[in-house]
């Protein structure tokens, strides 16, 4: 089954509080900003940096909840609090959440 | 600061916080600003005057944390209110912002209607503490006025060594009967003026006034290097002071004024002396008592400036003064020397 990835009451809320279009436009920013922010998960791994890991993953998870993406929040949360991993697998899975969500959020921005 | 008015500062590395925290505020009606990390942040705050800091704790080149212990340093950043945002993990994490003088937490996604009530209480409170800071800057001196922030209000005293300075008007008294109620009052005015910017431009706090009659403090609340050359420095400056506005007063044929200054140094007592009502910073000792004398004395001897032997000591060669031989003031079982600075000093 294919579950909506965004928790549309969230972003329902968001577009109410901050205006529909101003929501559209911050799911844009979102679209753009991510896929950096999943490379620098992945730099950070390599170069076994857990600050930037910690960082990154505090970012997805913290917009993950501005719109509603639940389940990629708590992926990204979960990947914040447990420093290093030690293969990529989880950064893979998260990223396969994050194309969900995108597709989500660009047939949201699209109206 | 009407409800429009503030200017607010959000400080995220994150594109999307920055631009919905940004919005959200922007809805509420403020003007805002916003940085990319903490460094950008602490150079906007010193460049220009923000109501408010909402700042977010995981950035890179300088977090959050860097930031509340930057800006609890300095003076001009120390009192600008704090609003954490922050999806941070950890309880520890929140009271460490709380402790390093964050004024609030909000977790994030910010709830704009929480936003909205702790954005206006951090306001307010901000509005109170700068209505509470002018008042007391208006009846003490900004020196005062932070040191009362920086340890708190406390009646009692503390032993410490320092310079005293007491002036006053010549023939006041006689000066008075000769003008209306008002020319005095507007003489008073203009005297006070050139005085405190005499003596604070040397460092020193002006803690008394009664009528024409002044004292001053040099070393206390906050340490002064040389108390004693400031506090000579700053009566030759007076005494200059005082030369240009008698030429003001002769243009409007107005009969010039003439001050005499006694300054002495040593240990003393200061500290905020009254009740928890109202008190007032002064600082007591012999050192004060024989300043007053000093001042007093400047008539009977014929000087603009006289100094006690502390005060000489302290001064070497750098200012000339005349010793003027050992007077026994009142109160004192031993005859002090006193030394009168010279004239030629002055101009």
């Amino acid at each position: 089954m294919s579950a909506n990835p965004i928790d549309m009451a969230v972003y329902n809320d968001l577009a109410e509080t901050a205006g529909a279009e101003f929501a559209a436009e911050l799911a844009g920013t979102f679209l753009e900003e991510a896929p950096p922010i999943l490379a620098e998960l992945r730099a950070a791994l390599g170069s076994q940096s857990a600050d930037g890991f910690r960082r990154a993953a505090h970012s997805l998870k913290s917009n993950g909840h501005t719109f509603g993406a639940t389940r990629l929040a708590e992926m990204a949360r979960e990947l914040e609090l447990g420093g290093l991993p030690a293969h990529s697998a989880p950064i893979d899975a998260l990223e396969a959440e994050y194309r969900k969500v995108a597709a989500a959020l660009a047939e949201l921005i699209r109206g | 600061m009407a409800e429009g008015g503030a200017r607010l500062l959000v400080a995220d590395d994150n594109k999307v916080n920055r631009l919905l925290l940004t919005r959200n505020l922007v809805l509420l009606g403020h003007r805002v600003a916003s940085a990319e990390n903490g460094r950008i942040a602490l150079d906007m705050l010193r460049a220009e005057p923000y109501d408010l800091l909402l700042l977010d704790m995981e950035m890179p080149e300088m977090d959050g944390f860097q930031v509340l212990e930057q800006m609890v340093g300095e003076p001009k950043l120390r009192d600008i209110p704090v609003i954490v945002t922050s999806s941070l993990e950890g309880i520890h994490n929140v009271v460490r912002c709380i402790e390093l003088g964050a004024d609030d937490y909000l977790p994030k996604p910010v709830n704009p209607v929480l936003l909205k009530a702790r954005v206006g209480s951090s306001l307010e409170k901000k509005r109170l503490r700068d209505q509470q800071k002018d008042m007391v800057r208006r009846f003490a001196t900004s020196e005062v006025a932070e040191d009362l922030q920086k340890s708190g209000f406390a009646l009692g005293g503390r032993r410490l060594r320092g310079t005293v300075m007491f002036s006053d008007i010549r023939g006041f008294t006689s000066l008075c009967e000769a003008q209306t109620p008002e020319e005095t009052i507007e003489l008073l005015n203009s005297y006070y003026a050139l005085m405190f910017d005499a003596i604070s431009g040397q460092g020193g706090v002006v803690n008394q006034m009664i009528g024409d009659g002044l004292m001053a403090v040099f070393g206390a609340p906050l340490p002064l290097a040389e108390p004693e050359l400031a506090a000579v420095r700053a009566a030759l400056d007076m005494l200059e002071l005082i030369d240009m506005f008698n030429l003001e007063r002769s243009a409007m044929e107005k009969a010039p004024i003439r001050i005499g200054v006694g300054i002495a140094s040593g240990e003393m007592v200061a500290g905020y002396t009254g009740t928890e009502a109202r008190a007032t910073y002064t600082c007591i000792g012999d050192t004060v008592n024989l300043a007053a004398r000093l001042e007093a004395h400047t008539k009977e001897a014929g000087r603009d400036i006289l100094v006690d032997g502390d005060t000489q000591a302290a001064l070497g060669e750098r200012v000339p003064v005349e010793a003027i031989g050992e007077v026994r003031f009142k109160g004192k079982a031993q005859p002090v020397p006193v030394f009168a600075v010279r004239p030629q000093a002055q101009r």
